[in-house]
């Protein structure tokens, strides 16, 4: 048997056990009847897309395609050489300006899948200082985002405090939250991190689920007031301050691009800072670090606490949005989420994470007709980039290798 | 007294079953280290068959004729089909990343759980499957204390499996290779082990025993759920940790702690009941920051540094 | 000095980024004894890893017993007839001296040979029939070398490679190792590849000797010839 059609005997083989796995779940049937229609029907569709797949990546692999590749792979790099060989405010002011302008020329829905996206921007790059920079797995997460959102709303309806007032109290609520999630960790492996920090997301939603007197349980907190701002007017012949409540959806989508601004500008000036450089050393070798001098406590509480910071901020910012949040909001499901962006966008890369975000937020959108598929071809598509892509669609410039990555 | 005596039955019981599913995760953090999220989908899997399989057997009227019988059968196939899922799983998506670094194989475990329990809420619906229940009532009363059939049931198949598995790792040639490869999988090459052979046995090892707990959890509550594997899935993982990672019979004893505590504080503790899923978690933390290497001691591959 | 049963020819690896071997050829004939000394770091240790398949190959080839054996998986070799001590002993620590036994004959289907070995293994070193139900991690240095040594008998190897025997253990008890590994070599025909640390010894047990040095073979002779050798001499064996 040649190499060739070995290759495909073992694809049959692969599509013959697919059907067999598929057949218990679809063709037996609770009343008693056993059919292979159903689960051929799926199967079917998953094998010609497979089918697809595998010939196109064999012809690939034969250079059918080359006559497009090539010259695709050519502009890649071409259009990559630009970007890092001209001044960034080139394609900053171009974009800023359209950011500014999205909501003169944008419908409702596209705003708001825009305000979403740059939630989703937010907590991605405050993860990022966590995973990316520092090296840290942290798959809880969302918990700082849910200590924002709850901190604002219950502030803001037991005393009255504005939006803005409560973002620095909200920042530093999720701050400390990440230094006491952050301490037990500090002498911790990589893997037991990950778990470790999965499960204090889940007491955090577990305990705001329970603790009816102070979070209303999984009811939820309805009524929290939108951020409103005071502004200077001319109204009878005077300047008269008038307060505008931000009900408007465009309104909230200025609120959070300011936000969003401000997240890429601190996380950029972070990474290239001293601290920048310590959380750099600390992910590629932390016992060396240790030994150059780095108080790796210090940095690795700093590293939980900022990150967790850009999380309660774009919490508070959920809350006066959706004017309601439950533990519902704040799954584990969303930490992975935000992680796949992250990691899919390039861990350690600012302009990664923001790809990232756009891919897993606004791409879904899109196919919106495939939305129960949604969450199956996003676990689907996190196994598959480890295999195909592992550093991500925009890879961090400065990126060596962990030290445990040598096999 | 009685009460006490009831609780720690139950607490038996439930430990029995987060110990048969926190082997599957010390067996294989022990041959590969990687934490295989996939598993607790397993589980759910497991207890999806165990509906189909009872459904379709008391349908055509098999159960009433040989009610134990139409049980063992649906635990045997569905076992057999979960050993054949785990072991795709580990084909596809974990061992082309062997070379890869951790956080991948991480990553992709992760992803391969969202896609094997969406993959289930696909096909079996969103909704709560029901187990066709004619057998699970009654029980034995002593006084008070009121041990179910079920309860019996359950703690004789879990008896029986981890017997078998401990016979299986601890006299058999395949499980003393499975314990070789383990702790230096270097070493276990060169002396004509398979690597591959001996993980692909490992997830199917695992997958069994998490696929028996799948069906006998499903017909204990009497229903299963597309998102059922997630929190006891860590559960077992803490109660795998709380045992010494890699050490089977750390991972058997770690899960009747973890059963017998969450019960107790459930059944003792004010506010226990509807805090009782976190105990488990702060064990976990508890023992990763005191005890690392569990109670019974670690048995993983010291060569890798 | 029969056929040659083991051959080498221009065999490049890397270790990571390094290149720790350089074009390595080398034969090994049945029936020999074949040393190989260097100093540390020279790639010794790589060379017995690359022939098992440990450490993969970037160039060259490497013919066991005249068929290439450089895409063959490492599991698959004790079953023809090569077996590796590798460095360290590396025995099963949690398991006991007996089973560590029964995973050198693991891949064997005879059981009844399996157990005649095992007798055989108890008789050459009776201090691990003491031991046998004791985990192979709470043994002492020396009796970790000689269940090594043992369990690669296990699988009634044609030729075995062996990796610094005697690092870590006192003189005499390396003494006692290399004739071991004399006896094994002259009662039982079995082709022996030794790398070792101990020029002197090395030589003194060998047919013939390769020098090693950054991952290069810088000379190959008769070990008789080797020990003479004045360069050899500073260098290798303390002037």
């Amino acid at each position: 048997m040649t190499r060739g059609s070995r290759v495909w005997m073992l694809f049959a083989l692969a599509m013959g056990w697919l059907f067999l796995l598929l057949w218990p779940l679809l063709g037996i049937h609770p009343d008693g009847t056993l059919t292979f229609a159903e689960a051929f029907a799926v199967w079917w569709k998953i094998a010609l897309a497979a089918l697809c797949c595998f010939v196109m990546f064999r012809l690939s692999r034969r250079g059918v395609f080359d006559a497009v590749t090539r010259p695709l792979a050519r502009l890649t790099r071409g259009v990559g050489r630009v970007y890092s060989a001209s001044p960034k405010w080139m394609f900053l002011v171009p974009l800023l300006a359209f950011a500014l302008t999205y909501p003169f020329f944008t419908d409702r829905y596209a705003q708001d899948v825009a305000v979403n996206v740059l939630v989703y921007i937010c907590l991605g790059l405050g993860l990022n200082v966590v995973v990316g920079l520092c090296g840290l797995l942290d798959l809880g997460y969302i918990a700082f985002y849910g200590v924002g959102a709850y901190t604002y709303a219950l502030l803001s309806l037991h005393y009255g405090l504005s939006f803005w007032l409560c973002l620095p109290i909200c920042a530093a609520f999720a701050a400390v939250a990440g230094c006491l999630i952050g301490y037990p960790t500090l002498r911790m492996r990589g893997d037991y991190l990950a778990i470790v920090t999965l499960g204090f997301g889940e007491i955090v939603r577990i305990v705001i689920n329970n603790w009816m007197s102070l979070t209303n349980g999984p009811n939820g907190i309805l009524g929290i007031p939108p951020p409103s701002l005071v502004v200077p007017v001319i109204s009878d012949g005077g300047l008269v301050l008038e307060t505008v409540v931000m009900r408007q959806l465009s309104y909230l989508y200025y609120v959070i691009l300011a936000l969003a601004v401000f997240t890429v500008v601190a996380v950029r000036r972070l990474n290239f800072s001293r601290i920048g450089r310590a959380w750099e050393a600390i992910r590629e070798d932390e016992t060396a670090a240790e030994l150059m001098g780095v108080n790796t406590f210090r940095f690795k509480l700093l590293a939980y606490a900022m990150g967790a910071v850009f999380g309660g901020l774009a919490g508070a910012f959920f809350a006066a949005r959706m004017r309601f949040v439950s533990p519902e909001s704040f799954t584990f499901i969303e930490s992975a989420m935000v992680l796949a962006m992250v990691v899919l966008g390039g861990l350690g890369s600012i302009p990664g994470v923001i790809l990232g975000a756009l891919a897993l937020v606004a791409l879904p959108e899109v196919f919106r007709q495939f939305e129960l598929y949604r969450m199956l071809v996003f676990g689907g598509v996190m196994a598959v980039m480890m295999l195909v892509r592992p550093e991500g669609l925009w890879p961090a410039a400065r990126m060596g290798k962990r030290s445990d990555d040598e096999g | 007294m009685d009460y006490f005596l009831q609780q720690m039955i139950n607490g038996l019981t439930l430990g029995g079953v987060y110990a048969l599913v926190a082997l599957g995760y010390t067996m294989v953090y022990g041959i590969i280290q990687l934490i295989n999220f996939a598993h607790g989908e397993i589980f759910a899997a497991g207890g999806y068959l165990g509906v189909i399989f009872l459904s379709f057997l008391t349908a055509n009227g098999f159960m009433e004729t040989h009610p134990g019988l139409g049980v063992g059968l649906s635990l045997v196939l569905s076992m057999g089909y979960c050993a054949m899922l785990a072991m795709a799983v580990e084909k596809v998506a974990y061992k082309p990343l062997r070379q890869s670094s951790r956080l991948s194989v991480l990553l992709s475990a992760l992803g391969m759980s969202i896609f094997l329990q969406n993959g289930l809420m696909l096909t079996q619906g969103v909704y709560d499957k029901a187990y066709p229940a004619e057998f699970t009532h009654g029980g034995f009363d002593f006084g008070a204390i009121r041990v179910s059939y079920m309860q019996i049931g359950i703690l004789a198949v879990t008896a029986l499996l981890l017997v078998a598995l401990n016979a299986l790792v601890f006299r058999t040639r395949m499980g003393k290779a499975m314990r070789a490869t383990a702790q230096d999988k270097v070493m276990s090459a060169l002396v004509g082990i398979s690597s591959n052979k001996v993980i692909s046995m490992t997830f199917a090892i695992g997958a069994c025993l998490a696929a028996a707990a799948g069906i006998m959890v499903g017909l204990y509550y009497g229903s299963v759920r597309y998102d059922m594997g997630f929190v006891p899935g860590i559960k077992a993982f803490a109660a795998a940790v709380l045992g010494g990672i890699g050490n089977i019979t750390g991972a058997m004893i770690g899960g009747l702690i973890i059963g017998m505590v969450e019960i107790m504080a459930a059944a003792y503790l004010p506010m226990g009941g509807q805090y009782k899923d976190v105990f488990a978690f702060v064990i976990l933390i508890a023992v990763l920051y005191f005890m690392p290497t569990g109670i019974m001691g670690e048995n993983v591959d010291d060569t890798r540094v | 000095m029969g056929a040659t049963i083991l051959e080498l020819r221009g065999v490049s690896a890397h270790y990571g980024r390094i290149q720790s071997l350089r074009q390595i050829s080398l034969r090994v004939d049945e029936g020999e004894i074949v040393s190989i000394i260097g100093a540390n770091g020279a790639g010794k240790s790589t060379t017995l890893m690359t022939i098992c398949g440990i450490v993969r190959a970037s160039e060259g080839d490497i013919l066991y017993q005249g068929a290439s054996i450089r895409d063959v998986a490492s599991d698959r070799l004790p079953g023809m007839g090569l077996c590796q001590v590798p460095e360290g002993r590396r025995i099963f620590p949690r398991l006991s001296v007996s089973e560590n036994l029964e995973m050198g004959a693991f891949f064997r289907r005879d059981a009844g040979g399996v157990k005649q070995d095992m007798n055989l293994a108890f008789r050459l070193f009776p201090v691990l029939y003491e031991r046998r139900s004791q985990k192979g991690g709470t043994l002492s240095g020396g009796e970790q070398q000689m269940l090594a040594i043992a369990r690669a008998l296990m699988s009634r190897p044609k030729m075995l490679l062996l990796d610094e025997p005697s690092l870590g253990l006192s003189p005499l008890f390396s003494q006692h190792i290399f004739k071991i590994i004399k006896d094994i070599n002259e009662q039982q025909g079995t082709t022996i590849l030794l790398v070792e640390q101990n020029a002197n010894i090395a030589l003194s047990l060998a047919d013939r000797g390769y020098v090693l040095e950054t991952g290069r073979v810088v000379m190959e002779d008769k070990a008789s010839v080797l020990r003479a050798n004045p360069e050899i001499k500073k260098a290798y064996l303390g002037g």
